[in-house]
């Protein structure tokens, strides 16, 4: 069963997460995002949570995360500017694998930049952001139901991989009100639980430890050191360091596949658009603007790490277009995985591409 | 049970040098825990970067080795998320003062049910020994060769103006009465900064005079002035001298406090 909702999207996604199981939220006020905390802070209470506002964008992330070694599902919400606050402390829940949510509802950058209007300029900062080689998880809604939808998607790969996942939202999906089926229930995934006798940091086939929550007697050391199987500092051993820092890559990374989440339209086309977020919405204009021409669409939900065997989806395609309201951030990505011209369409300020700038774009790569 | 049962012995020896003071406040914290008899298994030890901020590791409950300067920050999380759950941090004057000076005050301010340990030893000593908010006026360090120009924090009188509940200060010399402050620490609800001197010949002490640990035992033990005398000469307007440290209690009050456990 689902009820039908006319709500914003940061407030789907604060409604999803509180779905999905989060418990805790730390924040800090910032445009566009700070509606989420606001919605946290009257319902959280209610629910027999926790909303604390922190002293800024460092203390939040770091709240979180102490939140979440105490078995909590821990969220917290920013832009630009809070996002690069919390980078450090990102890499620091890599580390120690620690489940938690951070939406980043995309503002134009740099510096204090467009408070009030939207861009996707994090896309890479989010998936190289913190120093170190890791990998995330990174969700691009481009609708208030995606909003809902991802952030409770959000919450379950973060508990299954025991790594930050990010809702990638924007500015125009952010603050948009929409029609949105609000479902009675969704699907909930927990972290793996903690088998007594094994090492606290001794990972299984998937490459996940078990989660040893405090205070139930595992007496478990977390370090953002290099540290070995028992959470203890080794940090002048490479063999070590390198087997930690392959683990907690390869056990998102060589899930791709399977986690893997986009949507085809289209696989026949010879051009492709590939989008995610707000100018999805542009590009599915185009293609009901032009039903004849069967423009093909990959539209990416899970952005990072990115699907690329989604491009041999597209068997005939002779160019990808992507449109993104950056200089080309995802475009880059797609153009280690194929021979063909991979053409960004990038638009910065804050306003969508319009389905007249795609089309131009279309019938020029088309006549190529 | 002994304090000693509180460390993991798999962990020793540990990486302090010589002489250092850590494990003398270490051992006085313990000492308090186990004396307040407190559940290892419902107690968690946080901290941030530097020397200080090794000795979680050396404690055998749940530990949190977090960030330079953001242990509060992430103690805060712990303690609001779980409050049945007893939180000590570990802290250092670099890591407290300086990059993580903005979490001080303000998990002062929201009296955080938790007891601060901050091993002050003036000095930055996990990188070899530059100058702190804390190095005196004067004193030589790495990056203050010519003397320290900066005036030095008083992190007690921070603590009480910001708020915290219970506030004291000692030196690793003082080791009964240091573990008795954490001890009243433990027992008052919301936030409790206890300041412990801490020596550090290797890089503070080196430098400035101070070099071995029987002297740096001495200056603490000469220079300590207990907080009633020194209220009671300043009330007679008599002089005190510069160097002196003050110790004893400054605080001790029942302000809202959260994450109390009900």
């Amino acid at each position: 069963m689902t009820r039908i909702e006319f709500m914003q999207g940061n407030a789907a996604s604060a409604e999803g997460a509180l779905a999905a199981g989060c418990r805790f939220f730390g924040g800090y006020p910032i445009t566009p995002s700070t509606e989420v905390a606001e919605l946290m802070a009257r319902k959280m209470p209610k629910l027999g949570g926790v909303f604390v506002q922190m002293e800024d964008e460092i203390a939040s992330i770091a709240a979180v995360i102490g939140a979440a070694w105490t078995g909590k599902k821990a969220m917290t919400a920013t832009s630009g500017p809070g996002f690069s606050l919390m980078l450090e402390n990102i890499g620091f829940a890599i580390m120690t694998e620690t489940p938690l949510v951070i939406v980043n509802v995309q503002r134009g950058g740099p510096s204090t930049g467009q408070p009030t209007m939207s861009a996707q300029g994090d896309m890479l900062q989010c998936r190289f952001g913190s120093h170190g080689d890791m990998a995330i998880l990174a969700l691009a809604p481009d609708s208030v139901q995606e909003m809902y939808d991802l952030t409770v998607k959000a919450f379950n790969l973060a508990e299954r991989f025991r790594c930050p996942a990010f809702l990638m939202a924007d500015e125009i999906i952010g603050h948009m009100r929409e029609r949105i089926d609000v479902p009675d229930r969704v699907e909930v995934v927990d972290r793996k639980p903690f088998v007594p006798g094994r090492l606290p940091f001794e990972a299984d086939d998937d490459r996940v430890p078990g989660f040893p929550t405090f205070g139930q007697g595992h007496h478990t050391h977390v370090t953002g050191l290099t540290h070995d199987a028992r959470g203890y500092p080794v940090t002048t051993d490479p063999a070590m360091h390198d087997a930690l820092v392959r683990r907690l890559v390869g056990k998102v990374e060589d899930a791709r596949r399977e986690i893997a989440d986009y949507r085809v339209t289209n696989p026949d086309a010879e051009v492709v658009f590939i989008c995610y977020g707000a100018p999805a919405r542009t590009v599915r204009q185009l293609v009901a603007d032009r039903p004849d021409d069967g423009i093909g669409v990959l539209r990416l939900r899970l952005v990072w790490p990115f699907p690329e065997h989604a491009l041999a989806e597209f068997p005939n395609a002779r160019a990808f277009v992507v449109p993104e309201q950056n200089l080309g951030q995802i475009a880059r990505e797609v153009e280690r995985h194929v021979r063909v011209p991979v053409i960004p369409v990038s638009k910065l300020g804050g306003e969508l591409h319009t389905p007249d700038e795609l089309a131009r774009v279309y019938e020029e790569v088309r006549a190529r | 049970m002994t304090f000693t049962d509180w460390l993991r012995a798999d962990r020793l020896p540990h990486i302090w040098c010589s002489g250092c003071s850590n494990g003398t406040i270490l051992n006085c914290t313990l000492a308090a825990v186990e004396a307040e008899g407190w559940d290892r298994d419902r107690t968690v030890f946080v901290s941030g970067i530097g020397c200080s901020s090794r000795a979680p590791g050396y404690v055998a409950t749940d530990s949190l080795h977090t960030t330079h300067g953001r242990a509060l920050a992430f103690a805060t999380g712990v303690k609001l998320a779980e409050p049945s759950l007893n939180v000590v941090v570990f802290t250092g004057d670099g890591d407290l003062a300086a990059i993580g000076g903005n979490h001080f005050i303000h998990a002062c301010r929201r009296n955080v049910d938790m007891t601060v340990v901050c091993m002050n030893n003036l000095i930055y000593g996990m990188t070899g020994g530059q100058g702190s908010p804390t190095t005196p006026l004067g004193a030589l360090s790495t990056t203050t060769p010519y003397g320290a120009s900066e005036p030095a924090f008083d992190l007690v009188a921070l603590a009480v103006a910001a708020g915290a509940n219970h506030v004291a200060r000692w030196t690793a010399y003082h080791v009964k009465e240091l573990e008795k402050a954490v001890k009243t620490g433990l027992e008052t609800p919301g936030l409790s900064f206890i300041e412990v001197r801490a020596g550090c010949p290797t890089n503070y002490g080196r430098k400035n005079r101070i070099r071995e640990v029987t002297d740096m035992a001495d200056h603490f033990r000469t220079r300590s002035m207990l907080k009633t005398k020194y209220d009671r000469l300043v009330a007679e307007g008599k002089p005190v001298p510069a160097d002196a440290i003050v110790v004893g209690e400054f605080v001790r009050r029942a302000n809202p406090a959260m994450g109390v456990a009900p």
